[in-house]
């Protein structure tokens, strides 16, 4: 599919599209880190909102900042940051989640000049009252903090339309992800993952174009699809950097049908309530939607979410996926494996650290996995 | 104590099987190690009724008590405290303050009878009162020599810890206090012949504390003070003797591992002058990321300010495999070197 190779273009480098934008000169582009941030008031306030990952390049002058047990996701972003490879962000919001990323912001702050510096210090309680009401609060600071740093306002119609926008991006691209999952075939692990990560720095007016088209193409194909062939599994973790993952898992036998990832479903599940006071509304889904292990909600809730949706995807194993020096995740990890074992639901986990295991170690490891379900 | 007691390795290995990284921090692999053997150098704690926590150090705490809870099955109060990178907001001061109240619904719910209110006041009276003696004691090392050094303060921190709020915490300090004093008057220092002070960083490496101790001493450096134990005092200026209650919110929530990487480096530069101090030893605790990680943007900021020589140690506070004693060795030497050759012997 040709539609494809934009999605595809701008995932493998961001950082240049984010370059060119700011060389059409339309708008401020304001960089983010974390699914809990809020990008639908950086857009009302005129700006682009663009998610910020690591560049993949080698670690040098992160070194002398971070220490080598920090995960790759601050020390590749930090390196990018400090060689310019970040040099169009206008602003930098950091929403408050692991250890790391509340370190990376001082850092970047103390470090990483030209660019205005936002924190969002959101609660990591999601489920009390109290909670409720200091999420709503730090929305509505960070409004106004938007405000003075892009020399603008943000009008309640602006507001409810990026709600509005946000909103329809993420029902057609969790509408991809159904037909996926309803066909594995239809497209490739590597090809959502392209239109996910791609989503999260584009234009948006461009995705609400492409995205519908993305669909059309696959609704014609739907039919004539001959019965899938991989065992369906689905991905939970972290952020995922390597889209050679999913070509590898379906070369092994396997079809990613599903994901609890923070560079997959936890971007798109729960819509913002656009009837309701934008800020409250943006506030709800983020107390709502799929918990990251850096949050609070409850005992077993993620565990529960992961058990549920590996049985309503009818998924026949999940593969864990997360950083090396991750603690939220590496503490996650066990009491999740715990229950999907008593469940009977086979997982295996994989910890990636800057560059991925050899891919003939991979290959086998996931063969093994796969020929078991 | 687990570290001290130098059972680390065992109970780490312990939830390493258990599915925990290695990478973790090693006082929440510990302890969920030591709760499901009963282990441990006091033969594991008694089963709790509820559990309390607050994250005010750190995300970890967090995780490793939602793991605790979920072995025990009891109830979890988070006491949630947002990071203040530059400063305590109005609104994060108010969500604070309405968690007490929660808080204190928890707790009667829990233990089933009331809160009595005039207990607390006296609680907080006392608590703020071990603040104060234990800050006092901490001051004593400002005089030359030391009449102590961190390695001793590393010790008697255990009942500021663990009971705080007490009556035996103001007892045990006041008598440690003339104590000290006494020893200042009389000259006598923490170490034979102090020339050199230092100042340390971040959590203790348990198991090697006597080790680096005695180290330090054959240069004749004293580590007079260190970031950890001041710790547990460095908030008394947001508390409120007549009112504990309401400003113990604030108290909780800025703590030194709760602000920003320059405001701890500001604050280190404070205990440089007030201790007049040669060098910085860092301890880089691969356990404990949100006390490390900043520490190199520290000593930059340390090097700049007061340009005095620092050494960065990589190690674990209680694992003690990341512990490699001769490259230690090595470079504390080194480090020692400069620093005689900066002070003209
Ligand atoms: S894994 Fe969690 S904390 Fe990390 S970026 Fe994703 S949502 Fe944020
Ligand atoms: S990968 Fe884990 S440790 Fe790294 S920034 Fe995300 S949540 Fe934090
Ligand atoms: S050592 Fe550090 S990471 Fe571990 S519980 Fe203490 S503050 Fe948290």
């Amino acid at each position: 599919m040709t539609l494809l190779a934009e999605f595809h273009d701008i995932a493998c480098n961001p950082a240049a599209y984010g370059k060119k934008l700011k060389k059409a000169g339309n708008r401020k582009i304001v960089g983010y880190f974390c699914s809990y941030a809020p990008e639908e008031l950086i857009y009302a306030a005129g700006a682009h909102p663009f998610r910020i990952f690591g560049t993949g390049e080698n670690i040098q002058l992160a070194d002398a900042h971070f220490q080598a047990y920090c995960c790759s996701l601050v020390r590749g972003s930090l390196e990018a940051a400090l060689v310019g490879r970040f040099d169009f962000l206008d602003g930098v919001v950091f929403p408050h989640t692991c250890d790391s990323i509340q370190r990376l912001s001082d850092i970047w702050r103390m470090n990483v000049k030209g660019s205005f510096h936002l924190d969002v210090v959101l609660p990591v309680k999601l489920d009390t009252p109290s909670a409720k009401d200091y999420m709503t609060d730090v929305l509505t600071r960070c409004k106004s903090d938007l405000e003075v740093k892009l020399g603008t306002t943000i009008s309640d119609e602006n507001l409810k339309k990026a709600l509005r926008t946000y909103n329809q991006i993420r029902k057609y691209i969790r509408e991809i992800y159904e037909m996926k999952s309803a066909d594995p075939d239809i497209l490739r692990g590597a090809d959502i993952y392209a239109i996910i990560k791609a989503s999260m720095v584009m234009e948006c007016d461009r995705l609400l174009t492409l995205l519908p088209l993305v669909l059309e193409e696959l609704k014609k194909k739907n039919n004539i699809a001959e019965p899938p062939e991989g065992k369906r599994v689905i991905l939970a973790g972290g952020i995922c950097n390597h889209p050679d993952i999913y070509r590898i898992i379906e070369e092994a036998g396997g079809a990613v049908v599903w994901d609890d990832l923070c560079t997959g479903s936890r971007y798109f599940e729960n819509l913002t309530e656009e009837s309701k006071d934008p800020l409250t509304a943006l506030a709800l889904r983020y107390l709502t939607r799929p918990v990251c292990p850096a949050k609070h909600a409850g005992l077993f809730t993620r565990a529960e979410y992961i058990v549920k949706t590996a049985r309503e995807r009818n998924a026949q194993g999940v593969i864990f996926l997360f950083l090396k020096f991750c603690d939220p995740h590496s503490f996650d990890y066990p009491y999740i494996k715990e229950i999907l074992d008593r469940e009977g639901i086979p997982n295996i986990k994989l910890e990636v650290e800057d560059q991925l295991p050899s891919e003939g170690q991979l290959q086998t490891r996931f063969e093994t996995f796969i020929h078991m379900l | 104590m687990i570290g001290a007691s130098k059972m680390g390795v065992g109970l780490c290995e312990t939830a390493e099987g258990m599915g925990y990284s290695p990478d973790l921090c090693s006082y929440a692999r510990s302890d969920i190690a030591c709760a499901t053997v009963n282990g441990g150098p006091i033969g594991g704690l008694p089963r709790p009724d509820m559990l309390v926590c607050c994250n005010n150090i750190c995300g970890t705490v967090l995780k490793w008590y939602e793991v605790q809870a979920r072995y025990f099955k009891v109830p979890l109060f988070i006491l949630d405290t947002p990071f203040c990178h530059v400063g305590f907001a109005d609104e994060a001061k108010r969500y604070v303050r309405r968690q007490l109240d929660e808080y204190i619904l928890f707790l009667e719910k829990t233990c089933g009878r009331k809160m009595d209110n005039n207990r607390l006041k006296e609680v907080g009276k006392l608590s703020l009162e071990g603040q104060r003696l234990w800050q006092a004691v901490l001051n004593t090392t400002a005089n030359r020599p030391a009449p102590m050094s961190a390695f001793d303060a590393f010790f008697h921190l255990a009942l500021i810890v663990t009971l705080r709020g007490t009556r035996d915490v103001i007892d045990y300090y006041s008598q440690l206090l003339i104590k000290m004093k006494d020893r200042v008057a009389r000259g006598k220092g923490a170490i034979p012949n102090e020339k050199y002070r230092l100042l340390w960083d971040n959590i203790p490496i348990w198991p090697r504390t006597r080790w680096l101790s005695q180290k330090f001493a054959s240069h004749d450096a004293c580590l007079v003070a260190d970031t950890y134990t001041s710790a547990w005092c460095g908030t008394m200026k947001y508390i409120d003797e007549n009112n504990f209650f309401d400003s113990m919110a604030e108290a909780y929530t800025r703590i030194y591992l709760n602000i920003g990487i320059d405001e701890m480096a500001k604050q280190v530069l404070e205990m440089i002058d007030k201790y007049q101090i040669d060098g910085i030893v860092m301890h880089s605790n691969r356990s404990c990321k949100p006390y490390s990680i900043g520490q190199y943007d520290i000593q930059k900021i340390i090097e700049k300010e007061r340009g005095i020589p620092s050494l960065m140690i990589e190690a674990d506070m209680v694992d003690e495999r990341s512990f490699a004693e001769s490259q230690v060795e090595t470079r504390i030497d080194a480090f020692m070197e400069v620093i005689k050759q900066r002070k003209g012997r």
